[in-house]
């Protein structure tokens, strides 16, 4: 039998997830750098330190409005209702491999990781563009850049440890890796993944 | 350079020890206060060794020219007039780098080596290895250091290093005309800074000391103040400089909490994946997504 596909993702919405995700690994390698010194060797993945310095808030600000833009995408498949967290009250369950709950476009994990993110991308934008140098961090007091410093690094290992768990999730479950990268997914893993989303795809009832 | 590189006692975004064999006198520079007549013959002497020429700015109605630190001017002479018991004191401070023991600008840096101790006491920059991130003007309690806008590259005093090793004292102490810059050891100025301030306090300031502050481990530019009791009163000199907490949470606290919640996600996915093994629909069961409850087969 010829596997029933279903379109998840378009290509410019493909598109547009790979260039946050990009940006994203060149700014966690370049920033890890900056972070610890044992791992300073990794500003090399922009040629060398000072070009490092340079380029990470540049592609920081790429990675910003190219996850603006998916902010916007997807903030209303996003809303957290009494199913996710019914969800996320049995994450165990989840975890050994069972479904929770009649999951729409996305569970009540992945609704969480998207405002975790959408936090995450705030608090590195703004402090970002406050420790900016040469351009804008000459504007602000010391105190309020060592703040930013402070609430950069944070914002960024709670991003980090988060792309961790999103990128495990993908794997884990499989055939997800395929919605982001050919855009299609099997009947069989929407039916058993997403079974709300799946009926309002295909009009079934089961 | 070979012999000096034994006598680093740390650098900058570096975890393991620097070379420990050698230990050398512990040097300070001694600023007496009480005694600048404010003469500025310092920052030329700093300009002229140092070879940079901060552009000449303009009269803001005070002596301060150049009005800041810059990348080139380390050192700048702060006038402030204050009122007291009924009498004008016109308090002269020259400002720069105070060389502390826990330098807040080494500890923020991340770039190996752009920062350097020496076991002497100096702390110096090594511009070649800058990246001009500017953490250590986040990290210092003073705010020295300044980034140069012709090479986006941090700049501060030396305290002549290049002088200093080879038995020089710093050029302000050698063109200071009263004498109120010296140079030696630290324990050598410590006993010139004592008697001052006994002077001092035969002479009616009581509250007159020694500018050492302990919340740096103590510093190698020390000052003698006539009202050690307010520091803040010349221009801003701090009463308790420290280490920003932000910074110590930033560079101290954060670094081990990061690399548990990363390793954390990391091998959670890891342990998960080779105990509970892939999510994988299963084609056979039609009903298993109408059925949340179903157990699912994890075999492929």
């Amino acid at each position: 039998m010829k596997e029933q596909l279903i379109q998840r993702y378009s290509a410019a919405e493909r598109i547009n997830h790979w260039i946050v995700a990009v940006c994203f690994i060149l700014l966690a390698l370049s920033g890890l750098a900056f972070f610890y010194p044992a791992f300073f060797w990794l500003t090399g993945v922009f040629g060398t330190p000072q070009l490092a310095r340079i380029i990470h808030p540049f592609v920081g600000v790429i990675m910003f409005v190219a996850f603006a833009r998916q902010f916007f995408r997807y903030w209303h498949h996003n809303l957290i209702n009494s199913e996710d967290i019914r969800w996320m009250k049995s994450v165990k369950t989840v975890l050994s491999g069972h479904e929770v709950g009649d999951t729409g476009k996305y569970n009540g994990g992945q609704k969480g990781m998207f405002w975790l993110m959408c936090a995450c991308m705030a608090v590195l934008l703004v402090s970002g563009f406050i420790a900016w140098r040469p351009y804008f961090a000459g504007y602000f007091p010391i105190p309020v850049i060592r703040l930013a410093l402070l609430a950069h690094a944070w914002a960024a290992t709670g991003l980090i440890a988060g792309i961790i768990v999103h990128v495990y999730a993908a794997f884990w479950v499989k055939g997800t890796i395929r919605a982001m990268v050919e855009g299609v997914v099997t009947h069989a893993w929407a039916k058993k993944h997403h079974p709300r989303w799946y009926r309002e795809m295909t009009g079934k009832q089961k | 350079m070979a012999l000096q590189s034994l006598d680093i006692t740390r650098r900058s975004a570096s975890p393991t020890a620097s070379p420990q064999a050698r230990k050398t006198i512990e040097i300070a520079k001694l600023i007496d206060v009480s005694t600048c007549i404010g003469c500025k013959a310092c920052q030329v002497a700093c300009s002229e060794w140092n070879d940079i020429r901060e552009e000449v700015g303009h009269n803001i109605g005070v002596y301060d020219n150049p009005t800041d630190l810059s990348a080139d001017a380390w050192t700048v002479m702060r006038f402030a007039e204050e009122e007291s018991n009924g009498k004008l004191e016109w308090l002269i401070r020259k400002d720069g780098c105070m060389h502390c023991a826990d330098p807040g600008c080494l500890k923020a840096c991340p770039s190996p080596g752009a920062i350097i101790q020496y076991s002497n006491g100096i702390v110096d920059f090594h511009q070649e290895n800058c990246i001009g991130c500017g953490y250590c003007i986040s990290g210092c309690p003073f705010n020295v250091p300044r980034i140069s806008k012709k090479d986006n590259k941090a700049y501060k005093c030396t305290l002549c290093s290049d002088r200093v090793s080879v038995g020089q004292e710093p050029a302000c102490v050698k063109t200071c005309p009263t004498g109120a810059i010296q140079f030696g050891s630290k324990e050598d100025m410590k006993d010139v800074a004592a008697t001052r301030v006994a002077d001092l306090k035969t002479r009616g300031y009581t509250n007159a000391g020694l500018y050492d502050p302990q919340g740096v481990g103590g510093t190698h530019v020390m000052y003698v103040l006539h009202h050690a009791d307010k520091p803040e009163q010349y221009s801003g000199l701090p009463k308790d400089p420290a280490i920003s907490t932000t910074v110590q949470l930033w560079k101290g606290w954060l670094k081990p909490l990061a690399t548990i919640g990363i390793a954390a996600a990391g091998l959670f996915g890891f342990f998960h994946y080779i105990t509970v093994g892939p999510n994988r629909p299963d084609d056979d069961d039609e009903h298993a997504a109408a059925n949340p409850a179903a157990k699912q087969e994890d075999k492929a």
